[in-house]
């Protein structure tokens, strides 16, 4: 019985590190967009925007990006002035020489959570977090590494610690992270009603990253193909005639 | 058999071009230079990569002054103008891609052209000022890379900058004089910036003057061959038209579809993903390195203990081709018939290559319990010695093969067979 | 065999010339339309066309107030004109115009008068926006540079301007609200 109730408890305990070790290890999806036939699914980069608005936004700027140029994941230019005029922008000065508040129109760059690095640091125990825009081609393993890195906040293990302020992360070089886990299931309800757990917040918002890294993808793979194509026509008729011209020497 | 000889054709009827020829003889210039201008007829592959470079040229260029005009050469905007190109300028990202790239292919056909001239001797009597001129292209690319580096203002941009410039205080005396001239300020800022990128804009058109020269040279000690045998009759050359301009565009189509796939479907594959950093003169990269062209001289730089010392044996590895002509002996041109120097040379090529890895990796790492510093310091002395020693030394030692008559007699034996 | 007497193999030569040409033609095809990137580069880019129009509220311009608007870079004049003024120019529909054109075509709303600010003679900002301005004699705008001189619709009556002062394309987007471009 004693006997019985061990191995009970054994298999227990190894079902339970399995079912750890699987939510640890979510492997990197395949991204729509690589391979020379990838492109973005804008559905996932949209709803990664939800996430980049609702989660990331709090801490993490992205300068690069205009407001506009969210028609292109497929937002329709009303859509887009919404979502610009929810934040405020400094203008001026007007005629009277003061700098006023006014909402942000599609002209104007994505609205950064806060005014200068001080300020940034100091609302996140002296950690900067940085600005998004190109993080996806700034880290290396690209796409991969951004998904394993929100993925990553997987328990401490025992012989790890953490210095104070900071949290472990699985795919952080060095483990010790300056950013709180930011995804938890269910923190953003998606508009299209996908569930939004762990994983999947984690990939959506990694596909709207690669887009604000590389917004000419698309465009860039479609002329690529063409211009290949048309080259390798060109270059087999270049050896046609290179050899049809080198046959007059015997 | 008879071959198309290398016989001018009669001159020209068209009475414009008499006119114009009167003038200034631009028409009877390129008739004698690029149509019935006599080159060896067994010419293989490996000589495309003089107008393969020639064309790389161009591309730098051309897509390096359309990015100047949207390009801002200041430290707050430099890092933005850049990703304003990729993202607003229409086609910009294309542009910048191309150029990015284009360094990187351009440094690809130089070497291929480089490692060739070492394979048949090119760099052999009457051809050593040729080779020199190559060898000052060669310096010039590398101040033209070097500077265009720092100009998107990454991080890499700016610690490459730093770490190169400071460099120049290993010199005695006036080293950190040197440094601070250079700098035009106390560390790498925005006057470094503004003369960078002067200097990046002025380098490739003294490159441009420089292959002139080099490509008059080489007009007249004419194009060495893989037999290293010199043209003696007539049948040993064909006209450069239409057989070397057929192949040469052949070459160039071989080339860009290799460079455009790079460009289309892998732009960032030879970058560092810290240079999408903005540069912070606070915060030093894990990791500082250089472009993949100039890892092997990262590597002989990093192996000597001593600063300077480091310096010399850096600018000694260009520094020694210089002196090739007369450090190789053997009145035989070309690889082929050098058993000894054959191998010697794949051995080179190899020790370039684990030069190059021992550059991209950290000095203190360990490859299979031996130190990355180790490795580097086996492959400097190998280098050096080399040129220093292994090549003087064969030159009396070899017992070549035999070489062929002429280039004719080669030929015409093969197609016996 | 001699290779110059090809000349005279035909349907040798014809296979052999149409290669070249066809080589010679995508070639060239492919060389025109790598041009194109290159220019186009240099077109407004998107940040710069995504500005191509502006919003001006006008609702604190009073009558008789003239505010100066900027659009592409150019300055726009708009104009809350009064009754008389808008008399005047409808009056004048019918004078010696040198460009001839009503007022009514120049306006949305007659007490709106939108405009560009350069003179049609060699690109000067006239005067008269300010109220000290001189307005020359048509009470409009004087340009000082070669003294041309501006109704209050904006035309031309005087001196060596050839056209009226351009009208933008411009919208009301609401009542006190014209989006211009």
């Amino acid at each position: 019985m004693r006997a019985l109730r061990q191995i009970s408890l054994a298999a227990a305990l190894a079902a339970l590190f399995a079912a750890q070790a699987a939510a640890e290890e979510v492997p990197a999806p395949d991204w729509s967009f690589t391979g020379i036939f990838g492109t973005y699914d804008k559905a996932a980069a949209r709803r990664g925007f939800e996430v980049y608005k609702n989660v990331c936004s709090a801490c993490h700027s992205l300068n690069l990006v205009y407001y506009r140029n969210l028609q292109q994941i497929g937002y329709s230019e009303d859509e887009v002035k919404t979502i610009a005029a929810e934040r405020q922008v400094t203008d001026g000065p007007n005629d009277q020489g003061e700098m006023f508040q006014r909402p942000a129109r599609p002209t104007d760059r994505f609205v950064p959570p806060f005014a200068n690095d001080v300020l940034a640091r100091l609302a996140n125990n002296g950690a900067l977090p940085p600005d998004l825009s190109v993080i996806v081609k700034a880290r290396k393993g690209g796409a991969d590494y951004i998904f394993d890195l929100l993925n990553g906040f997987v328990d401490l293990p025992e012989d790890f610690t953490v210095p104070d302020g900071m949290f472990y992360n699985a795919a952080f070089p060095g483990y010790a992270i300056a950013m709180p886990p930011a995804l938890s299931d269910g923190a953003v309800t998606y508009a299209d009603q996908t569930p939004a757990t762990v994983p999947q917040m984690a990939q959506d918002v990694t596909t709207f990253l690669n887009w604000a890294a590389e917004p000419e993808l698309d465009a860039r793979k479609k002329l690529g193909l063409r211009t290949m194509m048309f080259l390798v026509l060109l270059t087999a008729m270049l050896y046609a005639v290179k050899r049809k011209v080198w046959s007059k020497l015997h | 058999m008879a071959t198309p000889a290398s016989t001018p054709a009669p001159a020209p009827e068209n009475a414009v071009v008499k006119w114009i020829d009167q003038r200034l003889p631009i028409f009877e210039f390129v008739r004698h230079h690029l149509k019935d201008y006599p080159t060896p007829r067994n010419l293989n592959y490996l000589w495309n990569f003089g107008s393969i470079a020639g064309v790389m040229l161009v591309v730098m260029i051309v897509t390096g002054v359309m990015l100047a005009m949207q390009y801002t050469a200041h430290v707050d905007l430099a890092f933005d103008s850049v990703e304003r190109i990729m993202r607003e300028v229409n086609y910009g990202w294309l542009l910048r891609y191309l150029h990015m790239n284009g360094g990187s292919f351009f440094f690809l056909a130089i070497y291929i052209h480089l490692f060739r001239g070492m394979y048949y001797g090119s760099y052999k009597a009457p051809r050593e000022i040729l080779w020199w001129l190559g060898l000052i292209i060669l310096v010039l690319m590398m101040m033209t890379a070097f500077t265009g580096y720092v100009l998107p203002w990454g991080q890499m941009s700016y610690w490459a900058a730093t770490v190169i410039t400071n460099l120049f205080s290993a010199i005695p005396w006036v080293g950190d004089s040197v440094v601070t001239w250079l700098w035009g300020g106390f560390s790498v800022d925005n006057p470094t910036l503004n003369r960078f990128y002067a200097l990046h804009y002025l380098l490739p058109f003294m490159i441009f003057a420089v292959v002139f020269v080099h490509l008059w040279a080489l007009h007249t000690v004419k194009s060495n061959n893989p037999l290293g045998v010199e043209p003696k009759t007539r049948q040993d050359t064909i006209p450069f038209h239409p057989y070397y301009t057929a192949k040469d565009f052949f070459g160039f189509g071989m080339f860009f579809l290799v460079y455009l796939a790079i460009v289309f479907f892998a732009p960032n594959l030879f970058s560092e993903p810290d240079n999408y950093i903005p540069a912070n003169s606070l915060v030093t990269p894990p990791h500082i390195v250089p472009e993949w062209y100039f890892l092997p001289y990262y590597a002989i730089l990093r192996s000597i203990p001593d600063k300077l010392l480091g310096v010399i044996a850096m600018f000694g590895s260009i520094l020694i081709l210089f002196f090739l002509p007369w450090l190789d002996r053997s009145k035989i041109k070309s690889g082929k018939f050098r058993p000894i120097f054959k191998q010697l040379f794949w051995l080179l090529v190899a020790d370039s290559i684990v030069l190059g890895w021992v550059g991209g990796n950290r000095p203190d790492e360990l490859f299979y319990s031996v130190s990355f510093l180790t490795i580097g310091r086996v492959a400097t002395a190998y280098y050096f010695g080399h040129f220093l020693v292994l090549l003087p030394a064969i030159a009396s030692i070899e017992k070549p093969k035999p070489v062929p008559e002429s280039i004719s007699a080669a030929v015409g034996a093969k197609s016996k067979d | 065999m001699a290779e110059t007497a090809a000349k005279t193999d035909e349907p040798g030569e014809t296979r052999r010339d149409f290669l070249y040409l066809a080589t010679t033609a995508v070639g060239v095809a492919g060389a025109v339309a790598a041009l194109w990137p290159f220019i186009d580069s240099m077109n407004p880019a998107a940040d710069i066309r995504a500005l191509s129009s502006t919003e001006v509220d006008l609702s604190p311009v009073a009558v008789g107030q003239r505010i100066t608007a900027k659009w592409r870079g150019k300055p726009v004049f708009i104009d809350h004109r009064t009754p008389e003024e808008i008399k005047r120019a409808e009056q004048d529909d019918n004078a010696d115009l040198r460009d001839p054109e009503k007022d009514q075509a120049r306006v949305k709303k007659p007490e709106w008068l939108v405009v560009i600010g350069i003179c049609t003679h060699l690109g000067c900002v006239p005067l008269g926006q300010k109220p000290t301005d001189p307005r020359g004699e048509w009470a409009g705008w004087f340009c000082p540079c070669h003294g041309s001189a501006y109704d209050t619709s904006g035309r031309i009556r005087k001196g060596p301007a050839p056209r009226n002062l351009a009208v933008p394309l411009y919208e009301f987007t609401a009542d006190n609200m014209i989006t211009i471009g």
